[in-house]
């Protein structure tokens, strides 16, 4: 396959305590594709991508091997910077989780943290991925009202953006549409496929038909192991796995 | 009749919750009662606004404004004390121990232990310290012992509301490339806010009400308190001092001290509602 990649997961394996949840898993994620990880619940797909900006460090009892090499860097090199991995990647959790204050300081925390002071630069900033996000209407009236208080699909939108705004390389979605309805759902999946023009994307879900809806590129995990991965079609269209093929054919779920 | 039993049963019970629900309530109202009531013939603008005049313990001229003011900043200075170790203590358990660990185990139950040794104990504590480093009867010593008194109070219930941060949302912080630092600081508290407000305030209330802890400390004094190396007065001690003497109007204005201490403690409580409303604006629910 002739995908460049700078993401490169080579033999993980995740275990808590003694329960294996992942187990030797090997993955070139495509630059700049919507890459979909599918599988069962429980099946590790949260997990791998817990493992991808080191949220397990936090994970009690979690105990990872293996590399994930970004741009040749190693993540669990011991030397690695925690805080820069992580603004490498930008996460959306499957319920959207504002941080505890205003719409506008929601946005700007990130750039805040990150050294950039400048009144004028985070508002305009702010107004940018605001729009980006196709929010900048329905809250540019409502910047200093507290983010909790707007609908559960503008939330998660929000929180995209903020994880754009720290200009971020690759961003990680865990299930994110699962907490929204419907129409939210397609606005969020429509901005992911916008994205991946400048970001590489890898999103986990357990709808096969979002998959279908958003996919260029398919890993389906099954009991912690990678069975099979591909281009959307091939995988989604013609799987070669029997476990592949039962599970695109809904058999299992 | 099986029915009937427990139909009667639950009645009972109902009865029983609902009376022991207004012996509480009512005792309050009671306590309240009496202090109002027996402070009356006492209480009057000079009480709180002059110092007590020579004779003030015969019941000539004179107010409790040294105590009042002695015991505000007693209880202010031992709360920022307080504070100031309490918020580290409790970010420190919450965000950087493992949850589990052995050492956060023994922390929380060393509060514990704290919260339960009675305050004469911290009193005499406190005395040995003072001594020990050649202090005397002092604001300061009220202070240091008081903040002792108050560590575990506040510490414990910062470390309730703490804890209950949902961790994704700390993760969302540090998956923007906060430091642990930065999400406990701009995220964590910030989220804990109205908890933290509400277990300040609370420790507040005991630090400015105990009498046992400020008996050998802070010592007592006719004057405002103008130096930390001064002893100072305090209303509970002037509760005390007062009830014991002969003479009525006296005890009359121990009344009317604990009327002014307990108006103080119901402002406090109100002050906590309102600041939790506002601290609570950005609270993810």
């Amino acid at each position: 396959m002739a995908l460049s990649s700078h993401i490169r997961i080579r033999d993980l394996s995740v275990s808590y305590g003694d329960q294996d949840v992942l187990k030797h898993v090997s993955l070139d994620i495509p630059d700049r594709k919507v890459t979909v990880v599918i599988g069962p619940s429980g099946c590790g797909k949260t997990t791998l991508l817990k493992a991808m900006n080191r949220l397990l460090d936090s994970v009690e009892g979690a105990r990872v091997t293996g590399t994930i090499l970004v741009d040749g860097e190693d993540l669990y090199d011991p030397k690695a910077e925690l805080t820069h991995i992580r603004k490498k990647m930008g996460l959306l959790s499957q319920k959207p989780q504002v941080l505890p204050m205003s719409v506008f300081d929601n946005i700007a925390y990130g750039p805040r943290i990150h050294g950039l002071r400048d009144k004028r630069r985070l508002a305009a900033l702010v107004e940018r991925e605001l729009r980006a996000a196709g929010l900048w209407d329905e809250v540019k009236d409502r910047l200093h009202e507290p983010a909790s208080r707007l609908s559960v699909g503008q939330q998660q939108r929000l929180c995209l953006a903020r994880g754009l705004a720290v200009e971020p390389e690759i961003i990680l979605g865990d299930e994110p549409t699962s907490a929204l309805d419907p129409l939210s759902s397609r606005i969020v999946e429509r901005r992911l496929i916008e994205l991946k023009s400048d970001y590489t994307v890898i999103v986990v879900t357990h709808i096969l038909r979002q998959a279908r809806r958003i996919a260029d590129y398919v890993a389906f995990l099954y009991l912690g192991e990678l069975v099979e991965h591909g281009e959307a079609a091939e995988v989604l269209g013609s799987p070669r796995d029997p476990r592949t093929k039962a599970y695109v054919s809904g058999e299992i779920s | 009749m099986i029915s009937r039993r427990r139909k009667f049963e639950e009645r009972i019970f109902k009865v029983l919750m609902l009376g022991s629900t207004v012996v509480v309530i009512g005792s309050l109202l009671v306590i309240l009662g009496t202090v109002v009531v027996k402070s009356l013939p006492a209480l009057r603008l000079s009480m709180l606004v002059q110092t007590p005049k020579g004779g003030y313990y015969l019941g000539k001229e004179g107010g409790i404004l040294n105590a009042i003011l002695g015991s505000l900043y007693l209880a202010g200075g031992a709360t920022l004390l307080a504070v100031l170790l309490s918020l580290p203590v409790v970010l420190y358990l919450n965000l950087y121990a493992r949850k589990a660990s052995a050492f956060a185990t023994v922390a929380r139950f060393a509060l514990d232990v704290m919260w339960g040794i009675p305050s004469i104990v911290y009193g005499a504590f406190g005395f040995v310290v003072m001594m020990s480093l050649g202090l005397r009867a002092s604001l300061l010593a009220g202070v240091i012992t008081v903040a002792l008194l108050e560590i575990p109070i506040m510490a414990r219930a910062m470390d309730e509301v703490v804890r209950l941060v949902p961790r994704p949302l700390l993760d969302a912080s540090v998956s923007l490339g906060a430091t642990r630092l930065e999400t406990a600081l701009k995220v964590a508290a910030r989220q804990a806010l109205p908890g933290i407000v509400t277990a300040v305030l609370i420790a507040f209330g005991r630090g400015i009400g105990d009498a046992a802890s400020v008996l050998f400390t802070a010592g007592f004094t006719d004057n405002v308190p103008t130096s930390l190396l001064r002893p100072a007065a305090t209303l509970p001690l002037a509760i005390f001092f007062q009830l014991g003497s002969p003479v009525l109007e006296v005890r009359q204005r121990a009344y009317a001290s604990a009327a002014v201490l307990t108006l103080i403690v119901l402002a406090i409580s109100l002050a906590s509602r309102v600041l939790v409303r506002k601290f609570g604006r950005h609270t993810i629910r």
